[in-house]
C-alpha cells in the first residue's frame, strides 16, 4: 500500500538540503516504527520518493514524501509517532493512503504555491502593487535562468499561474515539476529587474515559504497532493 | 491558490543562531553549525551550574563520528547541574567569515560563545589537528597560551590518545585528562562547582584538579634541559630533558592514566546524536571492547589502552537494540582495535544478523582477521562482487613482521585470500608500513613479492571458474615512532629515505609476473615528517605550532590545506631542528618528554620488547601468555581473567 506523508520544514531546518532531508526521513521511519517496505538485495532501501526539492533557505508547509508500507497505523497514530521523533523545525502534518491506481507518484506535480516576503516583514514600496499588475500585463516576461549549461532565456508569463500582492507579501502560484520548474525567486528577481528605478531585489533578505504542491486534476484544475489520498481511520497495526 | 498560510510555521521564530542567516546561506553545509540534531541535549543554560563544551578539532562530519565525544556528552548531560554542548572546527570558508564579521566561536546547541563556558574539553585524536586546536581557541577569543588566561576564560582541558605526549601542546592547555574520561569527570565537576561557589581562583581550582588522579596541569611542572650551562653526561643526551619536576609538593610526580575497569557497568550513549548531514560514520557504533591483546610493537593504541577489557554479550545486545531504535540508523558497526579477538564475536555477529538483517539493517565489520568464519559472515552482509578482503601485514617479510610482532604469517594471508577467491572475491587490499626499524631492501621488495604470490594463488583457480582478473591493491604508509611503544627510541626516516623506499617497492612491483593485476599507492611523506615531530616533541615544539598557525596553517590533516613550506619556515624561524626529534637515535637512558606519565606499561617491558624486536623475536599475545607488561597493576580486564 502506498502512503503520502505531508510535512512542514521551517526554523533552523531551512539550512538542511534535500538529500539530508531524505536521510532524515529514512531514519525517522525507523525511529517511529512505521512499517515501511524495503527493496531486496544486499543493501535494502526503503521504498520512498520525495516531491520537488525545496531550495536551501526556504521554509515550507507543503512538503511530501510517498512511501510504500506493508501494514499501517491509522493516520492519527502515524502522525503522532512521526512527530514524536522529529526535531524542532520538522513537523508531519498528514499521512494518507493513496488509491491503488494513483499514477506516477511524484511525477504528477504541476504547480506550487508560495508566499514571498522581505525579512522582518518589511512592507513593499507603495507602487509595488501597481508595478506588479503592470508586470503581469506585459506581452511576455523574459527571465534569464542560469544553469550549469550556461544562461537560458525563457518566457515565464504562462507559468505565473496566479498571484496576489499584499502590503507585506506576495502569493504566487507557479508551474512546478520535472518538465518545467519555475522558482519563485526567479520570478521576483525578474520583477525587480524590470523596474530598476523603482525596485531593488532584496537578495538574501527575500524570504520564501512554500504553501503547497499540486497535480493536474481531471477538470483542468489543480489538486493538492494531499487531497489525492484518504485518511486511514483504523490501521491494521493500531 | 492558497493564501491561508500557517503563519506560526512560515514566520516561526528561528532558534537563535550565532551566525546570521545570510552568512549561513553563503557557506558550505550550514548544517554543520546549527546543532538541534536528533537526540541532542537541549537545556536551559541558566538552570545549570557548570557549562562544558566538548570539542573535536576537525570538521563536523569527522567530529560527529567519534564515539568518545558521544560517550562524554551523554555522561555529562545525565547530570542536571551540568550542560554539555559541542563545537567543531569551522571549515575554512566559515573561519574566514567569522573573522571578517567578528563572530566568536559558539557551541552548536546553545549557540553560546565558547568564552561563556566553564570548560572547553578538546579531544586530541591525531597530531595533525594541533593547529586546529589553536584555531578553536583563537576564534573563541581565548588566549592561546594558558598563562595569559584570566578568570573570565574557560578552563581548557585536553584528552585522547595524543595527550599521552601532551608536551608540544602543554602551554595551550590548563590541564590534560590522562586516560579514559568515564572515571573522573564527575569528581572534577563537583570540585569545580564547590570551589566556584566559594569564590576560589582559577589557580586554586587548577591546583585542586592537579591532585585528582590522572590529571596533569602542565603549568605546575617545570622542565629543564641539558645545555651549555648544564652539559649532558653523554653527548647522546645533548639538549634532551635534564629534569621534569612538579613545582608543588602536594601534586604527583608521575601521573597515572585512568581506566574503566568494568566495561559492562559503565556509561554507554544509547541515544547518540544523529547529524542532519552525512557524517563520516553514518551508523551505530558498538564498542565491543577496549584495548588489544596483540602487542604489535609499532602500535601506540595497543600499548596505551591496555589491558584489553571486553563488554559482555548481554550489554552489547541490549545496547544494540536501544541504539538502533533511538537513532534509526540503517547500519551498525562493531568497533575495537581487533574485533576478531573478542571472545563472543561469533555469537554477537550471528545475533545481529539474525535479529536485524530482515529489518534492513546492515552490519559492518571492520578489522576482522580473514578466515572461514569472517568470510562466511561477510558473504552474508555484503556483495562479494563489490567488496574486497583486507589484510594488514604491515611488513613484507616474516622477519620484519616478527620485528614488529605482527602475528600474521604469509600462510595466513595466502590461505585467507585463497578461501576468499574460492568463495568468489576478486579484490584484495593490503596495508603496509615503510621505514620500520631494521627494514632492508629485502623487506621492501617483500611487499610486491607477497602481493604477487596472492595473485598467483588466484590464477591457480581454473579459468572457467574465475570471475575475471584479480585486483590487488597495496598501500603503504610511512612509519612514525610513537611514545609508549617499544619503538619510541628509534630514529625515523627522512622524507627522502621514505620516498626512496617507496620507489624501490614500486620498481619491484613492475618486475612482478602479475604486475598488471596489482596496484601500489603510498602516503605523502611531508605530513609524516611533521607528524613525527609532533608525536615525539617536547615543549619547545609548541612555538612552532603557534608560528605555523599564525602563518595560516589549519586543517593540516587535509592534504589540500596542508602547507609544508609554511611549516618548514616555522621550524626555521623558531630554531627548532626536525632531526633532533625525528632522526636522532635516542638512548634508553634519556628522560623522554612523556616519561612523567604512567600508562601502567613499564619502561622495563618496553626496553625488553625493543631488544626482542632487534632479535626478531616475537612476544605472545595476552590471551596466550602474559608477558608481564606491568598493566596488571590496574587489576582489570584480561590480566585478572587470566588469574581466574
Ligand atoms: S599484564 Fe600481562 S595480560 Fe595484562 S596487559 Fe600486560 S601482558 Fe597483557
Amino acid at each position: 500500500m502506498n502512503v503520502r506523508i505531508k510535512f512542514a520544514k521551517y526554523g533552523s531546518l531551512v539550512y538542511i538540503g534535500h538529500l539530508d532531508v531524505m536521510r532524515f526521513f529514512q531514519k525517522a521511519m525507523r525511529r517511529a516504527g512505521i512499517p515501511i517496505s524495503y527493496t531486496g538485495g544486499y543493501s535494502p532501501h526503503q521504498i520512498m520518493s520525495f516531491a520537488q526539492p525545496l531550495g536551501l533557505g526556504m521554509s515550507s508547509e507543503g512538503e511530501y514524501v510517498d512511501i510504500q508500507v506493508y501494514d499501517t497505523f491509522s493516520t492519527e497514530e502515524s502522525v503522532r509517532r512521526l512527530n514524536e521523533v522529529m526535531t524542532d523545525g520538522m513537523r508531519v502534518l498528514d499521512y494518507r493512503e493513496l488509491p491503488e491506481k494513483a499514477k506516477g507518484g511524484m511525477s504528477v506535480i504541476a504547480a506550487a504555491d508560495y508566499m514571498l516576503w522581505i525579512d522582518g516583514r518589511e512592507k513593499f514600496s507603495a507602487q509595488a502593487k501597481q508595478l506588479w499588475e503592470d508586470f503581469l500585463n506585459k506581452p511576455e516576461i523574459l527571465a534569464t535562468k542560469e544553469s550549469k549549461k550556461g544562461e537560458t532565456t525563457l518566457d515565464i508569463k504562462p507559468h505565473i499561474l496566479e498571484s496576489q500582492m499584499e502590503e507585506d507579501r506576495l502569493y504566487l502560484r507557479v508551474s512546478t515539476g520535472s518538465a518545467i520548474n519555475i522558482k519563485p525567486d526567479l520570478v521576483f528577481r525578474t520583477f525587480c529587474e524590470a523596474y530598476p528605478d523603482q525596485l531593488e531585489y532584496p537578495g538574501n533578505k527575500l524570504r520564501i515559504h512554500r504553501i503547497d504542491l499540486y497535480a493536474d486534476d481531471e477538470n483542468g484544475g489543480f489538486i493538492s497532493l494531499n487531497d489525492m489520498g484518504t485518511v486511514v481511520l483504523e490501521g491494521g497495526r493500531s | 491558490m492558497k493564501t491561508n498560510v500557517n503563519e506560526a510555521i512560515a514566520f516561526s521564530e528561528k532558534r537563535h543562531l550565532a551566525v546570521p542567516e545570510e552568512i549561513l546561506l553563503s557557506v558550505e553545509k550550514p548544517a554543520r553549525y546549527i546543532g538541534n540534531e536528533v537526540n541532542a541535549a537541549l537545556k536551559d543554560v541558566n538552570s545549570v551550574d557548570v557549562l562544558f563544551c566538548m570539542c573535536f578539532p576537525d570538521v563536523y562530519e569527522i567530529g560527529m563520528s567519534h564515539l568518545g565525544i558521544q560517550i562524554l556528552y551523554d555522561m555529562f548531560n545525565r547530570r542536571e547541574d551540568v550542560y554539555c554542548d559541542r563545537v567543531y572546527s569551522p571549515w575554512p570558508d566559515m573561519d574566514r567569515v567569522m573573522r571578517e564579521h567578528h563572530i566568536p566561536l559558539f557551541g552548536v546547541e546553545s549557540q553560546l560563545p565558547i568564552k561563556k563556558f566553564d570548560f572547553l574539553g578538546i579531544t586530541l585524536q591525531y597530531e595533525m589537528c594541533y593547529t586546529n586546536v589553536l584555531q578553536i581557541l583563537d576564534l573563541s577569543g581565548i588566549p592561546i597560551y594558558a598563562k595569559d588566561r584570566t578568570e573570565e576564560d574557560p578552563i581548557v582541558v585536553g584528552g585522547g590518545p595524543c595527550s599521552y605526549n601532551p608536551e608540544p601542546l602543554a602551554p595551550f592547555f590548563d590541564f590534560f585528562y590522562m586516560g579514559e574520561g568515564e572515571t573522573r569527570y564527575y569528581e572534577i565537576m563537583d570540585l569545580y562547582k564547590e570551589m566556584r561557589a566559594a569564590k576560589k581562583s582559577r589557580e586554586e581550582i587548577l591546583h585542586a584538579i592537579a591532585k585528582v588522579p590522572g590529571m596533569y596541569v602542565p603549568a605546575f611542572y617545570e622542565v629543564e634541559y641539558y645545555d651549555e650551562e648544564h652539559p649532558a653526561p653523554d653527548p647522546l643526551l645533548d639538549n634532551t630533558i635534564r629534569s621534569f619536576k612538579p613545582i608543588y609538593d602536594d601534586i604527583p610526580k608521575k601521573i597515572r592514566k585512568e581506566i574503566v575497569k568494568d566495561m559492562s557497568d559503565t556509561y554507554y550513549p544509547n541515544h547518540p546524536i544523529v547529524p542532519y548531514i552525512k557524517a563520516t560514520q553514518d551508523k551505530v557504533t558498538l564498542e565491543i571492547q577496549r584495548g588489544c591483546i596483540r602487542g604489535c610493537r609499532f602500535c601506540q593504541a595497543g600499548m596505551i589502552y591496555r589491558p584489553v577489557r571486553e563488554r559482555s554479550l548481554k550489554f552489547l545486545k541490549e545496547n544494540a537494540l536501544e541504539l538502533l531504535t533511538s537513532t534509526g540508523h540503517e547500519e551498525i558497526t562493531l568497533s575495537s582495535l581487533s574485533s576478531s579477538d573478542y571472545s563472543h564475536l561469533e555469537e554477537l555477529v550471528n545475533y545481529l544478523i539474525d535479529t536485524y538483517k530482515d529489518q534492513g539493517v546492515n552490519i559492518s565489520l571492520p578489522s576482522l582477521r580473514i578466515d572461514a568464519f569472517s568470510l562466511d559472515v561477510m558473504s552474508k552482509v555484503q556483495d562479494i562482487r563489490k567488496s574486497s578482503v583486507t589484510f594488514a601485514p604491515e611488513a613484507g617479510t616474516q622477519r620484519l613482521r616478527n620485528v614488529i610482532n605482527k602475528g600474521l604469517t604469509e600462510e595466513d594471508i595466502i590461505n585467507g585470500s585463497g578461501q576468499a577467491f574460492d568463495a568468489g572475491w576478486t579484490r584484495v587490499k593490503l596495508y603496509f608500513m615503510l621505514g620500520l626499524p631494521t627494514e632492508t631492501v629485502d623487506d621492501m621488495e617483500g611487499i610486491p613479492i607477497l602481493c604477487n604470490k596472492i595473485a598467483a594463488r588466484y590464477y591457480e583457480i581454473p579459468k572457467e571458474k574465475r570471475n575475471g582478473r584479480v585486483q590487488i591493491v597495496a598501500s603503504s604508509s610511512f612509519f612514525v615512532p610513537k611514545p609508549f611503544t617499544p619503538f619510541q627510541w628509534v630514529p625515523m626516516c627522512t622524507k627522502e629515505e621514505f620516498l626512496d623506499r617507496a620507489r624501490i617497492v614500486r620498481h619491484k612491483f613492475g618486475e612482478m609476473l602479475n604486475s598488471k593485476s596489482m596496484k601500489y599507492n603510498w602516503h605523502e611523506a611531508d605530513l609524516t615528517v611533521l607528524e613525527g615531530v609532533l608525536a615525539r616533541g617536547d615543549r619547545r615544539v609548541a612555538d612552532v605550532i603557534v608560528k605555523a598557525y599564525e602563518k595560516g596553517c589549519i586543517f593540516d590533516a587535509w592534504s589540500e590545506y596542508y602547507k609544508n613550506e609554511v611549516w618548514m619556515e616555522a621550524f626555521d624561524k623558531c630554531g627548532v631542528s626536525i632531526d633532533f626529534y625525528n632522526t636522532r637515535e635516542r638512548s634508553t637512558d634519556e628522560l623522554l618528554p612523556w616519561d612523567f606519565i604512567d600508562t601502567g606499561v613499564s619502561k622495563r617491558f618496553l626496553i625488553r620488547e625493543w631488544e626482542k624486536a632487534q632479535r626478531a623475536e616475537v612476544t605472545f599475545n595476552c590471551r596466550k601468555q602474559c608477558s608481564g607488561c606491568g598493566v596488571g597493576s590496574f587489576e582489570g580486564g584480561i590480566c585478572v581473567e587470566r588469574k581466574n
